[in-house]
């Protein structure tokens, strides 16, 4: 009884590292990303693998702030997807990223967004945040996302902060908040407008887009991260994200082009 | 492939943890429940503390204790070449911390209910500690062990927040499965994140019978 206990235990541990091992590819890119880009970096990294098979590239989504930390304590990602300006600046300020390898990819916007079942017209404008049907409004933290942070400028701008401050739910990053209001925990909710043009969210709800004037701009900067530094895949990809394909999918997730104001 | 990496991964955490907890935790097991130390109570509380800890405060401590600036993590990163946060062997240290209290208290636990008339037997025979231990104490604390060895194991497979602290997360390095449930309900994969959950749900409910089951035939056999 013993040794057939001991041996299954020694066959499960041959057969784990076993696995483990076989599933190491030649060549891996770790990603961080914003998650504002979740669904459109699926499609790139998708594309992006058929056209280079040897190349492997793993994301991680997450709100940029938090990458932000992440990276400081060590974190082993080659490049930093961030939702924002600042945190890139700061990692090569900081010397962790590579020196001019840091570039806007992408304008974000933000939107109101509501169920399909809600009752508030969309095209009341922010003021319907303030309408009783909408009991919880979810944005993400503007303590450590981007996207939260743009949310809150926009509701400062249309006075309506103060006013909403007590129905806000926090999301951790932008797709968390965006959860929030699919699986109807909350009742409106800002997020990112690549995210409502996302098949899992298009149908299921109604938008309205917040004007430019009301928050700054949302400007999207990558950085490339010391363990990237050199690596021909990491170029590959960058390559990938500006070409014709990269940039079709930005564009059809609602991302426009720095420098241009519209769709490339 | 892509769905079971996870899950792997949690297996490979949990087994690897279970190890280390088994070679450590009796030894350690050993000394709580035979030595005559005078703060003993103060070691058993530390052991005790991630049963009532948050997750959470455990991560961001061992988070600053093995991170980039501490003096732990740079002096594993010149050591190894790579940083201990963010990898699986951080992953490994933070569960064996977590763990520790489920595999080393059931342990002690059968150690302190052995008849202490058998291991005086034992000695007055001549025989050596050390033979005692392998031929009295451990057969009779067989039981123990195993329940230690399956708790910590069970509870390795479901751990979050000290994994999405110290390893947050990435794919095939530190992406368990609880981990990805998280990811997927961002993704609004409800389907998928269900999957995990029922897996692991399914998991958790079969190994606890397992140790209610062995429990019980042992206790009868006495």
């Amino acid at each position: 009884m013993k040794k057939i206990t001991g041996f299954c235990l020694i066959i499960i541990l041959i057969l784990i590292f076993g696995f483990s091992a076989f599933v190491r590819a030649s060549e891996n890119i770790l990603i961080a990303s914003a998650s504002n880009l979740r669904f459109a970096m699926h499609d790139i990294c998708h594309d992006f693998q058929e056209e280079n098979p040897s190349i492997q590239t793993k994301v991680s989504y997450g709100s940029s702030g938090n990458f932000f930390a992440q990276i400081k304590q060590g974190a082993p990602f080659d490049i930093f997807f961030s939702a924002d300006a600042t945190y890139p600046e700061l990692l090569e300020k900081e010397g962790l990223a590579v020196k001019e390898m840091r570039e806007v990819y992408a304008v974000g916007n933000i939107v109101l967004w509501f169920p399909k079942e809600s009752k508030v017209a969309p095209d009341t404008g922010m003021h319907a945040v303030t309408s009783s049907e909408v009991m919880k409004l979810a944005i993400a933290n503007p303590r450590h996302a981007p996207y939260g942070l743009a949310a809150e400028e926009s509701l400062r701008y249309y006075g309506l902060w103060e006013e909403v401050k007590r129905k806000l739910i926090y999301g951790e990053n932008i797709s968390q908040t965006a959860q929030y209001i699919h699986t109807g925990a909350a009742d409106a909710g800002i997020i990112a407008l690549s995210l409502a043009n996302s098949s899992k969210m298009l149908h299921e709800g109604k938008y309205w887009m917040i004007p430019d004037e009301s928050h700054s701009d949302i400007e999207q900067v990558y950085v490339v991260l010391k363990r990237g530094k050199g690596k021909k895949s990491v170029r590959k990809f960058l390559d990938f994200i500006h070409g014709k394909n990269g940039s079709n999918i930005l564009s059809r997730y609602g991302f426009v082009f720095p420098g241009t104001g519209e769709n490339r | 492939m892509n769905f079971a990496a996870p899950l792997l991964l949690s297996l490979k955490l949990s087994s690897v943890t279970t190890l280390f907890l088994l070679v450590l935790g009796v030894p350690f097991a050993y000394w709580l429940v035979f030595s005559r130390f005078r703060f003993k109570f103060l070691v058993e509380s530390i052991v005790a503390l991630p049963l009532v800890l948050p997750p959470t405060v455990l991560g961001f401590y061992l988070l600053m204790a093995i991170g980039a600036n501490s003096f732990f993590g740079r002096w594993y990163e010149s050591l190894f070449n790579k940083p201990l946060a963010f990898s699986f062997e951080g992953l490994v240290l933070g569960s064996f911390l977590y763990s520790l209290p489920f595999a080393v208290q059931p342990i002690q636990m059968a150690f302190n209910s052995i008849d202490k008339k058998l291991l005086e037997a034992s000695w007055s025979l001549g025989r050596s500690n050390i033979y005692t231990f392998f031929r009295v104490i451990l057969p009779l604390s067989r039981h123990g062990i195993i329940t230690g060895c399956v708790l910590s194991f069970a509870h390795t497979l479901g751990e979050f927040g000290v994994i999405l602290m110290i390893g947050g997360n990435i794919p095939g390095i530190t992406r368990v499965a609880s981990v990805a449930i998280y990811d997927e309900v961002q993704s609004l994969n409800y389907g998928s994140a269900n999957m995990y959950a029922a897996i692991l749900l399914l998991f958790s409910f079969v190994i606890l019978a397992a140790v209610y089951f062995v429990n019980r035939r042992f206790t009868r056999t006495i």
